[in-house]
C-alpha cells in the first residue's frame, strides 16, 4: 500500500527525517508516535507529496509520489497538522470546492458531501462561515475534507489536538469507524490515543524509526516484570519491612499518597509470578490494610519514554531518584508529625 | 483547474477586493474619458487609456498580493498541492481568475467608443487595438504581482514588491535614457545584471558554486568580448534594459497601430512570469 525506502529529509544541515524505512499494509490504524519536532509532520508531508524528500522514494499503491503525484495523491486523503481551511467559505461551499478539487465525478458530489458531513457530524454548521466555528468543527470539517471521496488511505496529523474530551472521543470513534474500509494513518504524541486506536505503531525519535509493532509486542517487549500499585495505610518503615520480606520483589517506590495517614507503592516484579494475593496476606499479618491494589502492565508510555530518551537514561538514576522519593517521603512524614 | 478559478472567482466576489479592483480602473478610466474624449471632444480612446495605466502600479499589487501569499500563511497551500490536481493547473486557473476580473472593466471599456461614436466618427479599429493594447498590458502586471505573491509568506511583502517592480517598469523609458550609451558604461553595466542573476540563482538553488559560476563565466566573456572589439558594446545596455520598458510597447498600441511584435512581446513576457511562479512554487517543495 505505501513503502516507505531510505527516507532522508535535510533542512540545511538539520537532518528531520534519518533514512526511515516502513510499509504500510491495507485495512489497518497506524500511529506515528514521537515526541515534538521528531519527524512525524516532515514525513506525512513527504508522504502525501507536499514536500519533496532530499533521498529515498515513497510508493503509493506502486506510484511513486514524485514521479507520478497526480496517481499517488489520488489514494490519499489528507488532514495536515493545521486545518487547510478557507475562512470565507461556509463549510458546505468548501467541501464541494474540495470535492471537485479532488475530481469527484459530478453526479457523485452531491450525494458524497451529504454522507461525509453526516459521518463527521457537521450537518448542523454546514451554513456557517467556517472562521465562525469553533476549533472542534473545523477540526472535523478539515476530516471531512480528508475522507471526501473516499481515498483508500486517510493520513491525519494530530488529528485531536485541541479538542475537548467528548470531541475526542467522537473523533476517536470515526477514526475506528473508517478503519473498516480505509488505511489510516495517524500521527500523535498522546499515548493514550494511540494505544487505544493503533493496530500499529511507529515510533519516531529525532527522524529516525526506533520501533515498529504492535501496541501488545512493545508492551511485552519491555515487560519481563510486572508492576504492582498499592495504596496502603501504616507508616514508611512498616511498609517497608513488609516488602523486604518478599523475596519476589525486585524494587519498589513510595510516595505519599492523597488519603492521609497511607502510602502509595508502585512495586516491581521480577517475574511474571501473580504475589498479589501474597501482598493481601503479608500485609494483614502486619495490620497494615490494603486501600487500593492494582496490577498493571507495563504500558506504551515506559516503551515510549524508554525508546525516545535512551541516550539520556542509564541504570544509576532511578535508583537515586527512588531515594530522593523516599527522604521527600520521610520529610513529609516529620512535617506532618510536627503540626 | 475550475475548481481554483471558480474558487478565487468566488473569493474576489465574497470580499471587497475584486469591487474595489474593477471600481477604481473604471473610476480612473472614466475620469480620463470625461475629461479628454468628452470635455475636449478627442475622439481616440488610446490617449485616455495611455493616461490612467498608472493605475496599475497601484491595484494590481492590491489584486495579486494575497493570491499565493495566503494560502502559504494560512497553510491552505497544503490542501491544493496535495491534491491530484498539477500544480499548472493551480498557477493557471488562479490566473485564469485573475484575468477574468480585469476582462470585466476591459469590456465596460469596449462600450466608451460606441459612445463616442454617436457624437462624431471614431476609428474603431484604432481604438479598439488601443483596448486590446491595454488588457495585454494588465494582463502582463498580474502575471508578475502573482508572481512576487508566490515569493513571500505576507501580503504587505507582496505589495510593496510588486509595487516597486511595476514602478521600476514604468520608469524604464527614462531610466535608459539617463544611461550612458559608451562602451564602457555598458560593460559595467552587464557586469552587474550578471551579478544580480547570479544572487537571484542563488537565492532559487542554493547553490553558490553554481551562482558565482554563472556570474563569473558571463562578466569574463563580456570582458574578453569587451578587449576584442569594443565598440559592439556601445549602446547594448540600453538595448538590453529596454526589454524591460513595458510601457514603449503600450504606446505603439495606444496610438492605434496594431503591433505583433507587442502581442508577442506581452504573451510571452507573460507566460515567463507564468512559468516563474510555477516554479517558485516546485522550489519551495525542495527546500
Amino acid at each position: 500500500m505505501i513503502e516507505v525506502k531510505n527516507l532522508v529529509k535535510k533542512y540545511g544541515n538539520h537532518l528531520a527525517v534519518d533514512h526511515l524505512d516502513f510499509t504500510v499494509e491495507k485495512g489497518q490504524i497506524y500511529g506515528f508516535l514521537g515526541p515534538n519536532g521528531a519527524g512525524k509532520s516532515t514525513t506525512m508531508n513527504i508522504i502525501t507529496g507536499y514536500i519533496s524528500a532530499t533521498e529515498g522514494q515513497v510508493l503509493i499503491n506502486g506510484h511513486d509520489i514524485f514521479e507520478e503525484p497526480e496517481n499517488a495523491k489520488k489514494a490519499i486523503g489528507y488532514l495536515p497538522e493545521i486545518p487547510p481551511l478557507y475562512m470565507d467559505m461556509t463549510s458546505k461551499e468548501y467541501l464541494q470546492f474540495a470535492a471537485e478539487l479532488k475530481k469527484i465525478p459530478k453526479d457523485q458530489r452531491k450525494r458524497m458531501i451529504n454522507e461525509v458531513m453526516e459521518l463527521t457530524k457537521i450537518d448542523s454548521v454546514k451554513d456557517r462561515l467556517i472562521k465562525n466555528l469553533s476549533k472542534g468543527y473545523r477540526q472535523r470539517v478539515g476530516l471531512a475534507q480528508a475522507i471526501l471521496g473516499y481515498p483508500e488511505i486517510i493520513i491525519l496529523d494530530e488529528p485531536t489536538v485541541g479538542l475537548d474530551p467528548k470531541q475526542i472521543i467522537e473523533i476517536r470513534d470515526l477514526i475506528k469507524e473508517l478503519s473498516k474500509k480505509h488505511t489510516v494513518i495517524l500521527s500523535s504524541h498522546i499515548l493514550s490515543e494511540v494505544s487505544a486506536l493503533c493496530d500499529h505503531v511507529l515510533i519516531i525519535s529525532n527522524g529516525k524509526l526506533v520501533a515498529s509493532d504492535t501496541p501488545e509486542h512493545l508492551g511485552e517487549l519491555m515487560a519481563g516484570s510486572n508492576t504492582v500499585v498499592l495504596t496502603v495505610k501504616g507508616s514508611t518503615e512498616k511498609i517497608k519491612s513488609v516488602l523486604n520480606s518478599i523475596n519476589e520483589i525486585r524494587d519498589y517506590q513510595i510516595t505519599k499518597s492523597m488519603e492521609s495517614g497511607s502510602k502509595d507503592i508502585k512495586i516491581q516484579m521480577k517475574s511474571q509470578t501473580d504475589i498479589r494475593e501474597k501482598l493481601f496476606f503479608t500485609f494483614a499479618e502486619q495490620r497494615c490494610p490494603i486501600l487500593m491494589m492494582d496490577s498493571t502492565k507495563i504500558s506504551l508510555e515506559d516503551v515510549f519514554l524508554e525508546l525516545t530518551s535512551k541516550e539520556q537514561i542509564n541504570e544509576e538514576i532511578p535508583e537515586n531518584l527512588q531515594e530522593e522519593v523516599e527522604v521527600k517521603v520521610e520529610e513529609e512524614e516529620q512535617n506532618e508529625s510536627n503540626l | 483547474m475550475k475548481a481554483i478559478y471558480k474558487k478565487e472567482i468566488r473569493s474576489y466576489f465574497t470580499s471587497v477586493l475584486g469591487y474595489l479592483f474593477i471600481g477604481f480602473l473604471l473610476f480612473v478610466i472614466g475620469l480620463y474619458f470625461t475629461a479628454y474624449n468628452l470635455n475636449y471632444a478627442y475622439p481616440e480612446i488610446g490617449y485616455t487609456l495611455s493616461s490612467s495605466i498608472f493605475v496599475f502600479l497601484i491595484i494590481v499589487p492590491i489584486l495579486t498580493m494575497k493570491i499565493m501569499a495566503d494560502e502559504r500563511r494560512l497553510k491552505t497551500d497544503q490542501m491544493l498541492l496535495t491534491a491530484p490536481v498539477r500544480n499548472t493547473d493551480i498557477i493557471i486557473g488562479k490566473y485564469l481568475a485573475l484575468l477574468t476580473v480585469f476582462l470585466l472593466p476591459v469590456i465596460l471599456c469596449c462600450i466608451y467608443p460606441v459612445i463616442l461614436s454617436s457624437f462624431g466618427s471614431v476609428n474603431f479599429k484604432m481604438s479598439y487595438t488601443a483596448i486590446l493594447g491595454f488588457f495585454l498590458f494588465g494582463a502582463l502586471a498580474l502575471a508578475i504581482g502573482m508572481f512576487i505573491s508566490s515569493l513571500t509568506e505576507s501580503q504587505v511583502i507582496a505589495a510593496v514588491l510588486s509595487f516597486a517592480l511595476l514602478l521600476i517598469m514604468f520608469m524604464m523609458n527614462g531610466i535608459t535614457s539617463f544611461i550612458s550609451g559608451t562602451a564602457f558604461a555598458s560593460l559595467v553595466g552587464l557586469i552587474l545584471i550578471l551579478i544580480i542573476i547570479g544572487y537571484i540563482l542563488y537565492h532559487m538553488t542554493q547553490n553558490y558554486i553554481l551562482a558565482a559560476g554563472v556570474s563569473a563565466i558571463g562578466a569574463i566573456i563580456c570582458i574578453i568580448l569587451y578587449v576584442i572589439d569594443s565598440s559592439k558594446f556601445a549602446g547594448k545596455l540600453t538595448n538590453i534594459l529596454s526589454v524591460l520598458n513595458v510601457t514603449e510597447k503600450f504606446s505603439n498600441f495606444a496610438g492605434g497601430t496594431f503591433d505583433v511584435t507587442g502581442v508577442v512581446y506581452y504573451l510571452s513576457l507573460t507566460s515567463l512570469f507564468l512559468f516563474l511562479t510555477i516554479q517558485a512554487i516546485q522550489k519551495r517543495r525542495w527546500s
